[in-house]
């Protein structure tokens, strides 16, 4: 346990606290959950002048400690010193917007109020300069009875100032707050947030404000939707076209790798699990990270601007009909990186029964695990032709894919709401940010928590699975007369081949039967697990093994098959991680169970379909 | 007139809201947001494409989003506000 000086950042959503956070700690940051809750609990360490480490919590946004959602309730219980886990904080930093401190002033002065020693960070006084406003922190600060310190988070502006503040602060030569004033109801301290924010205003003049320009287009009914659609396909697009250089680099790095083993070991156990096993396996799936950071990069971009919010208020009308709200939006978009952090982010949703359909429908969203498994289905079996200007076939073929998710989770919905979930909706009520330029230091901090959250679930969950699925396919060994194949008279290929009665009539053969086990572990697993399985199954005809396994699919499944594959990846709820979240966001496992059952219905129901009319196609 | 009635673009105040039609949070919500009776307000954008989506207004220096439902709750008034509220 550390015992260091713990400092709470809270302040309203959108006054730019992640931002001061990423400023102060960069990449000394730790993601975790608070115990017995779900919402996330960023923290991070810097120092101040003089050296000495503090550890600071970035707490979820919250307009004032009346809590409506689980995230705005776990703020006022870190700062009551009331939540699990967490010590009272020593101190304070309130952040406020520079540009809207009527709303924000009293929020803070709820915070001022309850006595701890705090700091307030005036933030983004550089927008509010750009639209005319000038501010005198020295007034605010007199008012408040609190240090107000100016920051531009964004651009490192006012840190050393407020390390300076927060120092003399925890040496405890500052005053403590002021004692909690007698305005301590609601209208009360609106009326003194006010009457302080016009005392606080030097100058005001008004002036074109560039967010208004861009949301009269991004916003307008047809325009608005036609940027969103090009969005999304310009990111999806853009997951295929700028992954090909550095998936042939990893691509290349892993071969030489295996080669390097090769050579090195003779032949034997060792060498085929090093090879077939770990090379194979894990090289198979870590090759998809450029991809996966792409789309993170995507939707990182989209949230840091300030769009998010906006294709909410798009697809709002469109969510409202199949009983959703457009609050559901953010957590499904997330979703599409993966469905863990997507059902996490339902904790914005206030109404009960919104938030269970959210997160109901969250895994048909095609996360990031499924794209090694489209990828190398549609590599394989896509021809790489140009179907109109700048779109290439395998790129629609992908975008067909998400949108087949997308259309199954609205359905979903739809029945979901009539029936297990029935009820009035919530409706959609947000406050819409500012657009702002992202800080690129934080967007490749987010990148990078998501390339090493990536590389640990290879290193682990991955690697596991794919060591277990190697043992289980070399034992026990196929006789050396050669009337049976190794993989056949494995544990795991008779397990498959009692599995693949089921899945025999809707197109899947051993090998697919085989691949579904582990990626109940993870999805992207099924590409390790079949790379292995043609490895081994590879090993008498030594050319064979130069082969990609993409050429390997080719000569082994009927293009029916492989649509019915990408079908059922489309829908099945494959992942261990996303029931867990799921299990722990809806208290029980009646729903998880529920999720589990009417998504491999649909799934089953979906490559049946697919693989018939393929079929009767003559494909 | 309500809020689902008022021009685009054209600054009013808000002269009642009706609480009543509105969710403890709703209304909570609405409140922290900044609107209040005697608050300045704008229509700046409706959603959808039936005019049948949610409306995003300023109120304040802020831009809120709120369905329809909710802006029918709230009456508004052009013309000079009523002076410091």
């Amino acid at each position: 346990m550390t015992n260091l000086p713990l400092i709470a950042l809270v302040g309203n959503p959108n006054a730019g606290k992640s931002a001061l956070f990423n400023a102060l700690t960069g990449a000394r940051q730790k993601l975790g959950n608070y115990p017995g809750v779900t919402v996330e609990r960023k923290a991070g360490r810097f120092s101040l002048s003089d050296g000495r480490p503090i550890e600071l919590v970035d707490l979820p946004g919250t307009y004032s400690l009346s809590p409506t959602s689980p995230d705005e309730q776990v703020t006022r219980d870190v700062i009551l010193g009331r939540q699990a886990g967490e010590r009272l904080p020593d101190a304070l930093v309130v952040v406020v917007d520079a540009s809207n401190l009527d709303n924000h002033l009293r929020f803070a002065l709820e915070l001022i109020a309850l006595g701890l020693p705090t700091v307030v960070a005036l933030n983004m006084v550089d927008l509010a300069t750009r639209d005319g406003l000038e501010l005198d922190a020295h007034i605010l600060s007199r008012e408040l009875g609190v240090p107000v310190i100016s920051t531009v988070a964004v651009r490192k502006r006012g840190l050393d100032h407020l390390r300076g503040e927060l120092e003399t602060m925890l040496d405890g030569s500052a005053g403590k707050a002021r004692a909690p004033g007698e305005q301590s109801d609601f209208e009360g301290l609106r009326r003194e947030a006010r009457r302080i924010a016009r005392a606080a205003v030097v100058r005001e003049t008004p002036s074109r404000r560039l967010t208004a320009a861009v949301d009269r287009v991004a916003l307008h009914p047809v325009a608005g939707l036609v940027l969103l659609l090009a969005l999304l396909f310009i990111m999806f697009q853009a997951v295929y076209a700028w992954s090909e250089a550095p998936i042939a680099m990893i691509e290349g790095f892993v071969a030489s790798a295996g080669d390097a083993v090769t050579a090195a070991l003779p032949d034997g156990l060792l060498r085929s699990f090093l090879v077939d096993g770990v090379l194979n396996g894990v090289g198979s799936v870590i090759v998809f990270l450029p991809q996966i950071l792409i789309l993170f990069f995507f939707i990182l971009m989209l949230e840091a601007t300030g769009y998010m919010v906006r294709a909410a208020f798009l697809m709002d009308g469109l969510m409202a009909r199949v009983g959703l709200s457009g609050r559901a939006f953010i957590p499904l978009l997330s979703s599409f990186a993966c469905a863990v952090p997507g059902i996490m982010a339902t904790r914005t949703i206030a109404d009960p029964k919104d938030r269970l359909t959210t997160i109901l429908i969250a895994p048909l969203m095609t996360c990031s695990a499924r794209l090694p498994v489209y990828a190398v289905i549609i590599g394989a079996f896509i021809p790489a032709r140009t179907v109109a200007l700048g779109i290439g076939l395998q790129g629609l073929v992908l975008f067909c894919l998400y949108i087949s998710g997308i259309v199954g989770a609205m359905l979903a919905a739809l029945v979901l709401r009539r029936t297990v979930t029935r009820g009035a909706s919530g409706g959609f009520l947000m406050e819409m940010p500012k657009y702002q330029w992202p800080r690129p230091q934080d967007i490749v901090l987010g990148l990078w928590q998501r390339a090493v959250i990536f590389l640990k679930r290879a290193g682990t969950i991955i690697f596991t699975s794919t060591v277990i699925l190697w043992v289980l396919l070399s034992f026990p060994k196929a006789p050396e007369d050669g009337a049976v194949s190794q993989v056949n008279y494995s544990i795991a290929g008779r397990v498959a081949n009692g599995l693949n009665l089921v899945l025999a009539p809707i197109g899947f053969n051993r090998d697919i039967s085989l691949a579904l086990i582990p990626a109940m572990a993870a999805r992207e697993v099924a590409v390790s697990a079949l790379a292995t399985v043609y490895s081994l199954d590879a090993d008498e005809d030594e050319a064979r093994l130069e082969r990609s396994l993409g050429d390997r699919l080719k000569d082994n499944w009927p293009l029916p098959t492989a649509l019915a594959f990408l079908a059922w990846f489309v829908f099945a709820p494959q992942c261990i991680s996303t029931i867990a979240v799921t299990r722990r966001e809806t208290n029980g496992w009646k729903w998880p169970l529920f999720m589990i059952g009417y998504l491999f219905a649909l799934a089953y129901a979906a490559a049946g379909l697919t693989y018939w009319t393929a079929t009767a196609a003559g494909l | 007139m309500r809020l689902t009635d008022l021009p685009l673009r054209q600054p009013a105040y808000v002269d009642l809201i009706d609480w009543n039609a509105l969710s403890a949070s709703d209304g909570q919500r609405l409140r922290e947001f900044g609107l209040c009776e005697g608050a300045s307000v704008e229509a700046l954008h409706h959603g959808g494409l039936l005019g049948r989506g949610p409306i995003a207004c300023k109120v304040g220096r802020m831009t809120i989003a709120m369905r329809r439902s909710h802006a029918a709750a709230i009456t508004v008034r052009t013309g000079p506000s009523d002076g410091d509220l």
